[in-house]
């Protein structure tokens, strides 16, 4: 471990190398738009305005919706934005991905990347933010993640539909000859005073010719019609009928079928394979090699997915050994040694934790949370082509950018010539940002004599080489004074999320990543007014990698944080909500302190409780959402019963009441999950677990009635996919601990306790 | 062999230990049924056999009897069948991938018990949802049970 450094406000850095080199170019670049790749793309009679919006002479009316799809609503409320200000309705738009395109970056994704809590908005914190935003642009980011899509699109996709109204009313004045001003629209038609109407597909053609103005003036929040409403999915047809809409489900011309055997072992290449066995297999048609930056294996390439199992399996590839320790017991004995020495770095923090723990009430606590994996429904998949050099991708991806431009580097090509086919995905939560599957159906396709070749994981595949939520280990010591939290000494040990990213996908940026603040997101970050606080990262890196698991580092240290605030309460005698709302003292934190108590008003916290039936509360402001949760738990019959959750969630507005609720229950059921009986164990080296027997996630039995309020206190607006999932686990906790007094220190808790999943 | 799938026989020439989900997704493009585990846990490629759900990754083709429905086949030609209908009023989906594989479980709960309760729910829908929209697809099934269809 290098010598500690703390990152002040005047020392950061950011993502280091990356933000020093985008910034640096960045700065007098970022203001030239990215040009608009819809022009190239159009048919016959159809016509662009902004990246965003095609209009056919026929009227048809297409919104370009560049985020993943992958079940957060996000493809309705991103056309949403543009219809409310286009004054077309719902029901006369369809939405399309679009293609992969500098013009789709996210800003708002590496926003929040810097260093400062998301309520400190002194000038440096908002320059920061702003300096990460233009790095977003610079990269050409086409991320979905980070709960950032309808933040990154709030404006400019309004904007987006306000500019495309406006030229299609100077069409229709120069038509009429009339002043602009005098006409209003409704319903994807220009009104004149007279009452008589032109379709904006009657003026398409002539607003075409107009010059894009600057964008007029938005709706008030009041004139919305769509915003703030509940809407109907875009896709919800296809979805309950069956639609081929999913990578999975690309279907070719002469498509060729493959799956792929990567080692289990992270960096470890083949020993031997027997590609005899493979090959007659009925079916199987070649096993290729596959050597990229993210894995080493074979490709089993066949006439249907089936047989391109049984040649993976028929492969039984023997693997060299693993170059870190074998074992989880070894991996933990690596994290405490981290532990054991200097802190990485600090974040956050203030006065002298250690001078306040002298003479005082000293508790302690030692936390221990496992590698997780993702388990989309969707198993991993792509389908390349890849003829003439030039490689075509069918991807449910989260990043089409990041996936060209690792594929091209592999196949040495351009990234410009690649293609990204956006479908539809089953499934992202942070899993689909990664290279590792768009590179190994390149590699494979670069071995098909040039015919197309859909490559499907198996679940065993998909659960052993994941992107994993990091294993972290904690050890926290807490004072009080006066029966009153005093002061928190806060040391986590983990992988740095970051690190392992850009290790596989920015390899030429060397792995100089600074601190990763995601290490220490959903600690520092909160709420509360220690008198005295230190919040320590010990930055412990092997080959497994690591990757963005729904809400990041918030679920890790959502966990710790909120439990150990629990036991602080114990250990004062204090009621844990009452102590959380007395140490919000700023008012920075009151969306915090409105959240709490409106859960606390939901489950009638307080009230008396069998023996045996406990609640727990808490809360976690992640991705700009403040999130409060209460539990409910009986364990009269032994077994821990949930009985139900109830939450409240603040992003400052919400633009869709019931997509946004789907998202916070979604979060909530997906960190349940894994709180109760989900973990990644190594043995010799490689993941131990392979599927749903032995990883499983909660069926309806299992899952209690959710009560979810949304508020709107909140001065700026937060992120709806992940939010929902840091406080569940440490709330769950909590709840175990009313009930039984039994404190659960380690996750999954059904290690330690029995469950009743029905 | 033939299998008659959504009221059609087709021909196939697949080895007799293959799956029933990959003859339909490979050989006879008929991707409703999904492919989420390969060992009968996950319930993303339940289709009909006779009514029955039935786990297609774990079922030999050549060991099917009767007529299978995929969610393909569920719709009265132009008409949704209730459940469908049902899962649009609720908004069930939300990444939609092991929906099919629901409804057709939630079809087969409602021919055998049309006014399901909640345990009777709990028993029958087993499939896993990663999206976790299992409270709204509860609802849509006792507004589908409340249904005309």
């Amino acid at each position: 471990m290098g010598k500690i450094a703390k990152y002040t406000r005047r020392g950061f850095l950011g993502l280091g190398v990356l933000a020093a080199g985008g910034l640096a170019v960045g700065y007098y670049t970022y203001k030239k738009p990215y040009p608009n790749p819809l022009p190239e793309t159009l048919k016959k009679a159809e016509f662009s305005f902004t990246p965003y919006v095609i209009i056919g002479s026929d009227n048809a009316i297409t919104i370009i919706t560049p985020r993943a799809e992958m079940g957060q609503g996000i493809h309705t409320t991103l056309a949403a934005l543009v219809a409310e200000e286009l004054e077309v309705d719902m029901d006369q738009i369809h939405t399309e991905h679009g293609p992969a395109a500098a013009a789709y970056y996210n800003a708002a994704m590496l926003k929040e990347g810097a260093p400062f809590p998301f309520f400190e908005d002194g000038f440096v914190a908002e320059a920061a933010r702003g300096a990460m935003g233009v790095l977003g642009k610079y990269l050409g980011l086409q991320v979905t993640g980070g709960s950032s899509s309808t933040i990154d699109a709030f404006v400019k996709m309004r904007e987006a539909g306000a500019t495309a109204r406006a030229v299609l009313l100077a069409a229709a004045a120069a038509r009429w000859g009339v002043a602009e001003n005098s006409l209003t629209s409704a319903r994807a038609e220009v009104i004149h005073p007279n009452g008589e109407r032109l379709s904006y597909g009657a003026l398409a053609a002539d607003a075409a010719t107009l010059t894009l103005p600057e964008p007029p003036a938005l709706k008030a929040p009041s004139e919305w019609r769509i915003l703030g409403k509940s809407q109907p999915r875009v896709e919800i047809y296809e979805k309950v009928t069956g639609a081929p809409i999913y990578g999975i489900d690309v279907q070719l011309p002469d498509m060729l079928y493959a799956s792929v055997a990567m080692s289990p072992r992270f960096g470890a290449k083949a020993k031997s394979a027997n590609k005899v066995a493979a090959m007659v297999v009925p079916g199987v048609l070649d096993v290729v090699e596959i050597n990229t930056i993210t894995g080493y294996g074979f490709g089993i390439i066949a006439s249907n997915t089936w047989a391109a199992f049984e040649g993976a399996r028929a492969l039984a590839p023997e693997w060299e050994a693993a170059i870190y320790p074998a074992d989880t017991a070894g991996l933990k004995a690596l994290w405490n040694d981290a532990l054991d020495r200097e802190a990485s770095f600090t974040l956050g923090g203030r006065g002298d934790p250690e001078a306040a723990m002298q003479g005082a009430d000293v508790i302690t606590a030692n936390y221990s949370l496992p590698y997780l994996a993702h388990t989309t429904m969707e198993p991993m998949n792509a389908t390349a082509h890849f003829k003439d050099g030039k490689l075509k991708l069918w991807l449910g991806t989260q990043g089409p950018g990041i996936a060209a431009m690792a594929s091209a580097k592999l196949l040495g090509i351009e990234a410009s010539d690649v293609e990204v086919v956006t479908t539809r995905l089953g499934g992202g939560f942070g899993r689909r940002t990664e290279v590792d599957v768009p590179l190994y159906a390149a590699a494979i396709a670069a071995q098909t004599g040039g015919k197309p070749v859909k490559v499907t994981w198996t679940r065993e595949e998909d659960i052993r080489h994941d992107t994993y939520r990091p294993m972290a280990e904690a050890r926290l010591r807490g004072a009080l004074k006066n029966g009153q939290p005093e002061a928190l000494d806060y040391r986590i040990a983990a992988p740095s999320i970051t690190t392992s990213v850009l290790a596989r996908t920015f390899p030429a940026l060397g792995g100089g990543a600074g601190p990763d603040r995601s290490m220490l997101d959903g600690s520092f970050d909160q709420p509360f007014s220690w008198p005295h606080s230190r919040f320590a990262a010990h930055q412990v890196d092997t080959a497994i990698p690591v990757g963005f698991w729904r809400s990041v580092g918030n679920s890790i240290n959502g966990f710790v944080h909120e439990s150990f605030l629990d036991e602080m309460a114990a250990a004062a005698g204090q009621d844990p909500l009452a102590m959380r709302l007395a140490m919000m003292k700023d008012d920075h934190y009151a969306p915090a302190k409105a959240a709490l108590k409106a859960v606390a008003e939901m489950a009638n916290w307080g009230q008396p409780l069998p023996e045996g039936v406990g609640q727990g509360i808490a809360h976690t402001l992640s991705f700009g959402t403040w999130v409060a949760e209460v539990v409910q738990v009986d364990m009269r019959s032994g077994a821990v019963k949930v009985d139900k959750i109830w939450a409240s969630a603040d992003p400052g507005l919400v633009l869709d009441p019931a997509n946004f609720e789907a998202q916070i229950s979604s979060a909530i059921i997906y960190g349940l999950s894994a709180a109760i009986g989900q973990e990644i164990t190594f043995e010799g080296g490689q993941v131990m677990q392979e599927n749903f027997y032995d990883y499983d996630a909660l069926r309806m039995a299992g899952v209690p009635p959710i009560e979810v309020a949304l508020l709107e206190n909140s001065p700026r607006m937060g992120g709806a996919g992940e939010p929902g999932t840091p406080p569940v686990a440490a709330a769950l906790g909590n709840a175990i601990f009313a009930a039984s007094g039994k404190r659960l220190r380690a996750l999954p808790f059904s290690n330690a306790v029995a469950f009743d999943l029905g | 062999m033939d299998l008659l799938v959504n009221g059609k026989t087709h021909h196939v020439e697949a080895p007799a230990d293959m799956p029933l989900l990959w003859v339909l997704r490979d050989m006879l493009d008929i991707k409703g049924p999904k492919f989420g585990c390969g060992v009968g846990a996950c319930g993303a490629c339940t289709v009909l056999i006779d009514g029955v759900p039935t786990r297609s990754c774990v079922t030999a083709a050549a060991d099917v009897v009767g007529g299978v429905i995929t969610i393909e086949g569920l719709p009265d030609g132009e008409n949704l069948h209730k459940v469908q209908a049902a899962w649009i009023k609720h908004q069930v989906p939300q990444c939609g991938y092991c929906q099919g594989g629901q409804i057709l479980a939630a079809v087969a709960l409602l021919a055998e018990t049309p006014q399901p309760t909640d345990a009777d729910i709990d028993a029958a829908m087993t499939n896993l949802c990663r999206c976790g929209s299992y409270p709204r697809l509860r609802a849509a099934i006792h507004g589908a049970a409340g249904m005309e269809g």
